[in-house]
C-alpha cells in the first residue's frame, strides 16, 4: 500500500511574526521552520501502522523551494520512505492542492494524509480541494485512523460526540489533534538514514493564480488586565457593563 | 571560518531538544530532589541513539561527528545536568577508551551492548588520595600466571554502580620501574569476584546521576582484559580526558544557555516599579553579558570539535573550552539567580538546580586550575 503525506513547512510556534513588502508578505528573517504539528501527527500515525506490520510505503510531499528540504529530511528521519518536493513557492491552497493531486494521479498511491490545517495561514482547505480535483472521498479533521480490510476507518469529533466513518480507497484525510498520541522524535539512526533516502525534486504543473494576499494585520495588542478587589463586586459589574460591554 | 551547522546537526539539535523538553524536563526536579538515577530515562536516551553516536555502525553507533555528539550533550544540559552527565560520561569516558584503544575482539564484545541504553560503562581514574595528581594512583594491578590481580579503590566514578553499570575501565599501577610508577588500564566487568560497586549519596549537584565508589579486593581478571598495552595507562587517560573535556564544556555551555533562557523569560514576566524588569538596564545589561559569554563559549567549543573532526590537535582548545564553558556556567547561573531574586533561591524554579549543578563543572575531569596548567604548558611551549 502506498501513502502520500503532505508535510507543511511552517514557522516554529514560538516565532515572532512580522511582515514585509507593505505587509503583503511574511518576513522570514530569523524564522525557524518545523513540520506542521498536524502533519507530524499524520506521519506518526502512518509510521505506527507500518511498525505494527502493515506493508505501507510512505512518501512525504511538499510544495516549496529548496529551503523546505530540511523539513522533508526530518520527515525522512522520522521514518518516511522517500520524499518529493514540488519545486515552486506555493501561492494558495488551490495551487498546492492542484500540485498534490497531479502527483497522486501519476503515482499509484492508495490514499493521502494532510494536516487538518497549517499553523501559519490556517487555511484548512487543501485536503478538501485535493478530494475535489481527484473526485475521491475526503474525511476531514480525523482524530482516529486505521487501515482495515479493503477500507479505512476514522473517527471525527462532532458537536457533543464522535462520528465513526469508513471509506473505500482511494481517499484523502486530514489529521486532527488525536490522530496519533504524540509526534515521533526521530532517532540518531533515522537522521543518518535520511541522508541516503530519495528526495525527488519535480517541476510543478502550470496553474494560474486564483487568489493573492493584499495585506496582513497583526492582532491588536491585548489591553492591560484590570484587577478588581474581591470585595468590590459592584465595580466588577460596572466594568463588565460599561467598559467591556459584555453584560 | 564557517559557522554554519550541517542539516543533520541542526536536526540533531532539534531532536535532542524535543526529547529533553518532552521526556526529561517533567521528571528532572523530582529525580533531583529524591537523588534518583533513572534507568528508564537512560533507556530512552539509548533508544534515541545518543549512546555511541560517534561509533561506526558495526559497533552499534551512527557514525556521527564530534560536533553532533557535543550538540546532543549541550541540549540535554540545557534542561538537566544529571542526564547530560550520564550521557557525557558514558560516551566520553565509558565507550571512548574501549573504542580508541580496544582490540577488535574487545570492541565487538562490549560496544554493541553499550550503545543500547541498557548498559553503562565507567572510567575508574580518581582515587581518595589521587585527584588532580593522577600519578598518586595507589590501585595496583599485578600480572601473574595469565591474570591481573587488582587491589585498591576508586571514587567519584560516574555511571559506576547502578543496576545497569556493567563494568569499568580502571587505571592501575602495573609496575614500579626505577622508582617510577607504570600505569596500565584494565577492563573489569560487573560480577567479577572481589569487585564491588557502591552508590554515593548526598551530592550537592547532578543528584539524578549515578556516582560510585569502586572497590577491588584481590579482584582477578584474565590477562586479555588489558586495554591497550602494558604501560599505556597514562596515554589512555590523557587522551580520554581530552575528549571528556569537550563534553564537560558542552555541559557548561548547555547549562549556561538554559540559565540564560530562564533569566530572559523571568525578566519578561516579573514586574517591579510598574514595569517588567527587563526594561531596567541593570537587568538587560546583565542579560547582554550573559548572552555574550554563551556565544563565546559556543564558538570556542565548536571550534575544538571541528579541529578534532578534522583530525588536528585539539588538546589546547579542548582545555580552553572546558575551562571557559564551565566558568561561564557558574557566572551565568549566578546572574540568572540574581535576576530571579528571592524566587531563584526556591526549588520551585529550576534555576536553583542549575546553580547547584554548575559547581561540578569547574572540578570534574580536571579542575579549572589543571586546565590552566594544560593551557599554559601548551602556550608557553608552542
Amino acid at each position: 500500500m502506498k501513502a502520500l503525506i503532505c508535510i507543511g513547512h511552517v514557522p516554529d510556534t514560538t516565532s515572532k511574526i512580522r511582515f514585509t513588502d507593505n505587509d503583503t508578505k511574511f518576513d522570514t528573517t530569523d524564522i525557524q521552520y518545523i513540520i506542521g504539528p498536524y502533519e507530524e501527527l499524520g506521519l506518526t500515525r502512518l509510521l505506527d501502522i507500518k511498525d505494527a506490520g502493515t506493508d505501507l510505503h510512505i512518501t512525504a510531499i511538499n510544495v516549496g523551494l529548496k529551503e523546505t528540504e530540511a523539513t522533508l529530511r526530518k520527515a525522512l528521519a522520522m521514518g518516511a520512505d522517500e520524499a518529493v518536493r514540488i519545486d515552486i513557492d506555493p501561492t494558495d491552497a488551490f495551487f498546492v492542492a492542484k500540485q498534490i493531486a497531479e502527483v497522486f494521479k501519476n503515482g499509484e498511491y492508495d490514499f493521502i494524509v494532510t494536516g487538518k490545517e497549517s499553523i501559519d495561514y490556517n487555511g484548512g482547505q487543501v485536503d478538501g480541494m485535493i478530494a475535489e480535483f481527484l473526485n475521491i472521498p475526503s474525511v476531514t479533521g480525523a482524530t482516529k485512523f486505521d487501515l482495515l480490510e479493503g477500507k479505512a476507518g476514522f473517527e471525527r469529533e462532532i458537536d457533543g460526540g464522535k462520528e465513526v466513518v469508513e471509506s473505500v480507497f482511494p481517499f484523502v484525510t486530514s489529521a486532527g489533534k488525536d490522530f496519533a498520541k504524540e509526534p515521533r522524535i526521530p532517532g540518531m539512526r533515522g537522521i543518518m538514514a535520511a541522508r541516503r533516502k530519495k528526495l525527488e525534486v519535480i517541476t510543478p504543473v502550470e496553474q494560474n493564480l486564483k487568489t493573492e494576499v493584499s495585506k496582513h494585520y497583526l492582532p491588536a495588542a491585548k489591553p492591560a488586565c484590570k484587577m478588581v478587589s474581591p470585595d468590590n463586586v459592584e465595580e466588577l459589574v460596572r466594568l463588565l457593563h460599561e467598559e467591556a460591554k459584555i453584560i | 571560518m564557517n559557522f554554519e551547522l550541517s542539516e543533520e546537526q541542526i536536526l540533531i539539535r532539534q531532536t535532542v531538544r524535543d526529547f529533553a523538553e518532552r521526556e526529561v524536563k517533567p521528571l528532572a526536579q523530582d529525580l533531583d530532589e529524591k537523588g534518583l538515577f533513572s534507568i528508564e530515562l537512560t533507556k530512552k536516551m539509548g533508544e534515541l541513539g545518543l549512546f555511541g553516536m560517534y561509533l561506526p555502525e558495526k559497533y552499534g553507533g551512527q557514525g556521527l561527528d564530534t560536533l553532533s555528539y557535543i550538540i546532543a550533550v549541550e541540549e540535554l544540559a540545557r534542561i538537566d545536568g544529571s542526564q547530560a552527565a550520564t550521557l557525557a560520561a558514558h560516551n566520553s569516558l565509558g565507550i571512548g577508551p574501549l573504542y580508541y584503544y580496544g582490540t577488535e575482539e574487545q570492541k565487538m564484545k562490549y560496544l554493541p551492548q553499550l550503545t543500547t541504553g541498557n548498559a553503562l560503562w565507567a572510567f575508574g581514574l580518581t582515587e581518595p588520595d589521587a585527584g588532580s595528581d593522577s600519578r598518586g594512583t595507589k590501585t595496583t594491578g599485578k600480572l601473574k600466571d595469565g591474570t591481573w590481580e587488582i587491589n585498591g579503590s576508586k571514587i567519584f566514578i560516574t555511571n559506576g554502580a547502578s543496576d545497569i553499570a556493567v563494568g569499568v575501565t580502571t587505571q592501575v599501577v602495573s609496575a614500579v620501574i626505577d622508582g617510577k610508577k607504570q600505569f596500565s588500564t584494565i577492563i573489569v566487568e560487573k560480577g567479577t569476584g572481589g569487585f564491588s560497586q557502591v552508590q554515593m549519596h548526598g551530592k550537592m549537584m547532578w543528584r539524578a546521576s549515578d556516582t560510585a565508589e569502586l572497590y577491588f579486593d584481590n579482584c582477578v581478571v584474565p590477562e586479555e582484559n588489558l586495554l591497550g598495552k602494558v604501560g599505556e595507562g597514562s596515554k589512555i587517560m590523557l587522551s580520554t580526558l581530552d575528549n571528556g573535556r569537550l563534553s564537560i564544556a558542552a555541559m557548561g555551555l548547555g547549562l549556561a544557555q538554559g540559565a540564560l533562557e530562564m533569566a530572559v523569560q523571568y525578566s519578561k514576566e516579573r514586574k517591579q516599579f510598574g514595569k517588567t524588569i527587563n526594561s531596567f538596564q541593570a537587568i538587560s545589561f546583565r542579560i547582554a553579558d550573559m548572552a555574550t559569554k554563551v556565544e563565546l563559549g559556543r564558538n570556542l567549543l565548536y571550534k575544538a570539535c571541528k579541529l578534532k573532526d578534522a583530525h588536528k590537535d585539539f588538546g589546547k582548545q579542548a582545555a580552553m573550552a572546558k575551562l571557559y564553558c564551565s566558568e561561564i556556567a557558574k557566572e551565568v547561573a549566578d546572574d540568572a539567580v540574581q535576576i530571579h531574586g528571592g524566587y531563584g533561591l526556591m526549588k520551585d524554579y529550576p534555576i536553583e538546580r542549575f546553580y547547584r549543578d554548575q559547581r561540578l563543572l569547574q572540578i570534574g575531569e580536571g579542575t579549572s586550575e589543571i586546565q590552566r596548567l594544560v593551557i599554559a604548558r601548551k602556550v608557553i611551549n608552542e
